[in-house]
């Protein structure tokens, strides 16, 4: 790995400054994803800041009016096991779970994840799907301005996500048909309900990243339920294939994928 | 160079490194502690698991710099001063838990950070648990036997 200067700033505005002085330096949350492509060559930045050692970044907290905001720099673990989390969006709690190992867990965060905008990440189908606000250190992005394709977010230069805020009285369930080796979802859905609104949002799937499957959700808002969807696939013509899977195949894992996130949205509010 | 200070093994080191510099690469050149594996060198295998606070990283994908002022614990730091072997590791004896022995440093550190969460100690659970850690040997059935009685050896010795 190329060597490169290395920053801790203690403030957003510091590490603001540090990137408006070195037009090749990049941000460092926990580096699961950034560090492994360094080791291959594939990103040379001049240096890296460290996000770690500013405040107020980490953190899970329910605001007065309901909503849940998570720092940008909480690692996956502790979505995961957060009790909040797990009685506010349980959904959400699942999908960290289940993102890479228990490594990878420990240590990668929400905000990489998602201005990383892998198009097989997780997170941002979930974020996409409940319609989340994206908070960086100088505005506030919709879900669906935010991830804008393939590795491309909405966000400009030196901009820092700082927290993610998700609305009251919504929920998501998400599920996964994932790459043995790496965990990355070769097809996942996240299908989030507000009141009689459903969003579903497809990670994995789409030639241009991440997508909203609109179909699925005009059918889902008629009638949530398995059968609403009927035989509805997405177009395998705007699916990527690859090594695991054909677009054909993809489709088809998609309207699976979608029927087993109701399937689970429907049994937790039988257990309400 | 950049300044760093953090505790390995209960001891404080205070080291100017890179700041390319892998934590792998400062326990295993640096301080000579080569418990510590590379296997794969590309974030898959789980070889080279130490602990950060408690919590397992892999430290072929963690900069050194990035664990300033952290506690890191490894392989090296387990068993007792006496030479007695932790029970973790003496069950990994007992079980014939280990093969080659090359993937056993991080499935170690890694049956150790999950010992004391009773639910993953389930067999489906626990081997959902260590998919992090890949044994080329595929010991997999006397690793989660070994991780089962290690637990329970920890639980015993308090």
């Amino acid at each position: 790995m190329q060597n490169f200067d290395f920053h801790r700033p203690q403030t957003l505005a510091e590490a603001v400054s540090i990137l408006a002085e070195d037009e090749g330096a990049k941000l460092l949350a926990g580096g699961q994803t950034l560090l492994p492509t360094m080791k291959q060559g594939l990103a040379t930045p001049s240096a890296l800041v460290a996000l770690r050692a500013i405040p107020g970044l980490t953190g899970i907290r329910a605001c007065d009016d309901g909503s849940l905001e998570i720092g940008a720099m909480t690692c996956h673990a502790d979505v995961a096991a957060s009790p909040l989390v797990q009685r506010l969006l349980p959904g959400l709690a699942a999908l960290a779970n289940k993102i890479a190992d228990r490594h990878v867990r420990n240590r990668g965060t929400l905000g990489g994840s998602i201005a990383n905008c892998d198009p097989a990440a997780d997170y941002p189908a979930a974020l996409l799907a409940l319609d989340a606000t994206i908070v960086t250190d100088r505005r506030e992005i919709p879900a669906d301005e935010f991830f804008a394709g393939l590795f491309t977010t909405a966000l400009e230069d030196r901009e820092i996500v700082t927290t993610v805020r998700f609305a009251p009285a919504t929920r998501v369930a998400y599920a996964k048909f994932s790459s043995p080796a790496s965990r990355y979802a070769i097809v996942g859905v996240a299908v989030a309900a507000s009141g009689s609104a459903v969003r579903v949002a497809v990670t994995g799937a789409g030639a241009d990243g991440l997508f909203r499957w609109e179909e699925a959700e005009a059918a889902l808002t008629r009638d949530f339920s398995p059968e609403a969807l009927g035989k509805f696939e997405p177009d395998p013509d705007m699916l990527n294939g690859d090594m695991h899977a054909s677009p054909a195949y993809r489709a088809s894992l998609t309207r699976t994928m979608t029927i087993r996130a109701v399937r689970t949205l429907l049994s937790e509010r039988i257990l309400d | 160079m950049v300044p760093l200070s953090l505790t390995v093994n209960g001891k404080p080191i205070e080291v100017e490194v890179e700041a390319r510099t892998l934590m792998v690469d400062l326990l295993r050149n640096t301080l000579g502690l080569t418990g510590t594996h590379i296997g794969c060198d590309t974030s898959q295998c789980g070889a080279c698991v130490v602990h950060v606070n408690g919590r397992t990283i892999k430290s072929c994908s963690v900069l050194a710099v990035a664990c300033d002022g952290e506690e890191i614990t490894t392989i090296e730091g387990l068993a007792c001063d006496d030479g007695r072997l932790h029970p973790m590791q003496q069950a990994f004896a007992d079980c014939h838990g280990l093969q080659c022995g090359y993937c056993t440093p991080g499935m170690i550190m890694t049956a150790v950070a999950i010992a004391d969460e009773e639910d993953l100690l389930e067999p489906a659970r626990l081997r959902e648990e260590l998919h992090g850690n890949l044994c080329r040997c595929t010991g997999y059935q006397n690793i989660v036997k070994a991780v089962i009685a290690g637990a329970d050896a920890m639980k015993r010795s308090g």
